[in-house]
């Protein structure tokens, strides 16, 4: 579906993609985490045919971007980052009206519009204009807008971001119904809960650059241990205590608030903290997330 | 097909405040024929050989398709940059950078259209009408309307801040209206202020609407005042294409 060898966007003197290489095959959630800035949304721009790569290669449905645009963008749905949906329009006109920008006859522009305003359970705001909407409603309904045309590959750029948990969850819901339909998704997120939730496969970008590709699991495994012990301390600083525990587990993280002792044994580690005796005031032994493996593998934490 | 999708687009939302947006197109030619056309015409007498009242709904017709294009083509369009960012949604599709200039365009020249109909109608009750050949009128108003939207749509898409707008209306649409030929003939003007007139498309139209419903000549040949307007309305659109592709590519 996509493919990418040395992609490269720049904008004047900056570099905001910087050489990246990719596959997505069909039928696959393939997800870019990383921090804003990473270049996540530039990639989806060049994926999206509205942006044109600076160097490299990229073929998106095995056609040319560049010179097959709108051949490739009528089989593309787009959710965008932010809502572009007609405040003035219903609920119910804004999918026949961007129907028709596919050339989608009207009657089934009605039809496919009742069908995905069930699907993302709007059924009962077909009337409403949009403004009145919640975000979480508002971002439904732009996922229903990137149906409309029954896209061969959904490019959602930070679905979720900016909702509230319960709304988020609807919303992954519906992606996974999707994704069981045989639908392949591309999404960005600086979430690595979304990330886990919804990806198959995923890369973590920094800075322009993939630092890292697999499944969530694997990611996991290969660069992290299978857990994390937060510990919090009272008297000092975290980095206070990186000397004091060195040689628990396989690695420190000191953060401002926490320190974050990884090791495959959380609780042997946690024992072997209190026989050095030390007492941390809260102790919370986990499972490894995504959020560690770009902690450990950018130094800095996704979402600051 | 993109293009008319475009349209569809716009007469979508228009749908929400056509009657609204109709009646005034009624009621503003109503007090116009009767403040200034009687008001005024009674002071004037007659001009060129006509009513006062004949001679300038011709005028105000025009200047209405006029006003009507460049507001409709300044917030709405900036604002489907900006903050609908309703053109970013189209970019997303198949729609085409042309499809969205010509849908918009077809767009204000059916505004034009029935806001001139509407108007003639109250002119014609008011005796305003001498010929048949006012049936083309709406037409000429509407290649006005596309002579000027073009390019408004064009700075609209070039622009940041709508504090542009405000210039645009002082400097140029106003003048325009004031110096077209709409209240008093170009002749009044100084020699060296009449080039200006001549510039303005407002003028072309104006002199078409006129000899169209009182039944004269034009000053220049109908089809120099047509082709002049064609000229507007072409390099507008190539304008307003490549501003639009500025705004939207990165």
């Amino acid at each position: 579906m996509i493919y990418a060898r040395g992609l490269v966007k720049r904008f004047g003197e900056f570099t905001a993609v910087d050489g990246i290489d990719l596959e997505v095959a069909p039928g696959e959630a393939f997800g870019f985490l990383g921090p804003n800035g990473a270049g996540k949304s530039s990639t989806m721009r060049m994926i999206g045919c509205v942006s044109r790569p600076t160097a490299g290669e990229l073929r998106i449905l095995d056609m040319d971007p560049v010179r097959e645009g709108p051949a490739i963008r009528g089989r593309l749905g787009v959710c965008p980052q932010t809502d572009n949906l007609d405040p003035d329009l219903t609920v119910f006109e804004n999918l026949t009206t961007y129907a028709r920008y596919f050339g989608i006859p009207r009657p089934e522009a009605r039809r496919r519009a009742a069908e995905l305003l069930e699907f993302v359970q709007l059924t009962e705001k077909s009337g409403s204009t949009v403004d009145p909407l919640s975000g979480g409603m508002k971002r439904r309904l732009s996922i229903a807008r990137a149906m409309i045309n029954e896209p061969d590959l959904v490019l959602l750029d930070e679905p979720t971001t900016g909702l509230d948990p319960q709304a988020r969850h609807l919303l992954w819901e519906r992606l996974f119904r999707l994704k069981q339909r045989g639908v392949t998704l591309v999404l960005t997120t600086h979430y690595m809960d979304e990330a886990e939730q919804l990806c198959d496969r995923l890369v973590v970008m920094d800075a322009g650059k993939i630092v890292a590709e697999g499944s969530p699991r694997h990611l996991i495994e290969t660069h992290s241990t299978r857990e994390v012990v937060e510990l919090r301390f009272g008297d000092e600083p975290p980095a206070a205590y990186v000397e004091k525990l060195a040689g628990i587990g396989q690695r420190l993280d000191p953060l401002p608030d926490r320190l974050l002792l990884y090791s495959d044994d959380g609780d042997g580690a946690v024992d072997e903290v209190h026989r050095r005796g030390f007492t941390p005031s809260s102790v919370l032994v986990r499972r490894a997330t995504l959020e560690d493996v770009f902690l450990i593998l950018t130094g800095r934490t996704l979402v600051d | 097909m993109g293009t008319l999708a475009v349209l569809e687009r716009a007469l979508v939302s228009y749908k929400r405040l056509w009657q609204a947006s109709v009646f005034s197109s009624f009621i503003l030619p109503v007090l116009f024929v009767i403040s200034i056309g009687i008001g005024v015409g009674g002071y004037v007498g007659d001009v060129d050989g006509v009513s006062y009242l004949d001679w300038i709904v011709p005028g105000v017709l025009a200047s209405t398709a006029f006003q009507m294009a460049v507001g409709e083509s300044t917030f709405p369009v900036l604002g489907d940059f900006k903050w609908v960012k309703g053109y970013h949604a189209m970019r997303a599709t198949p729609v085409g950078i042309g499809d969205m200039v010509a849908g918009y365009q077809l767009y204000i020249a059916f505004r034009v259209i029935i806001a001139s109909v509407v108007f003639l109608g109250v002119s014609a009750a008011f005796g305003a009408i001498h010929s048949p050949w006012v049936v083309v009128t709406p037409f000429v108003c509407a290649l006005l309307g596309v002579a000027v939207s073009a390019p408004t749509s064009a700075f609209s898409a070039s622009i940041e801040n709508d504090s542009y707008f405000a210039l645009l209306f002082r400097f140029v649409v106003i003048p325009s209206t004031l110096f077209a030929g709409v209240f008093f003939p170009v002749s009044q003007l100084p020699a060296l202020l009449r080039p200006l007139a001549y510039a303005s498309p407002l003028w072309h139209a104006v002199e078409l609407c006129r000899s169209a419903t009182l039944g004269v000549a034009p000053p220049w040949p109908a089809v120099a005042h047509v082709a002049y307007l064609l000229l507007w309305a072409v390099l507008g659109a190539l304008l307003a294409v490549r501003a639009f592709r500025r705004r939207l590519s990165d």
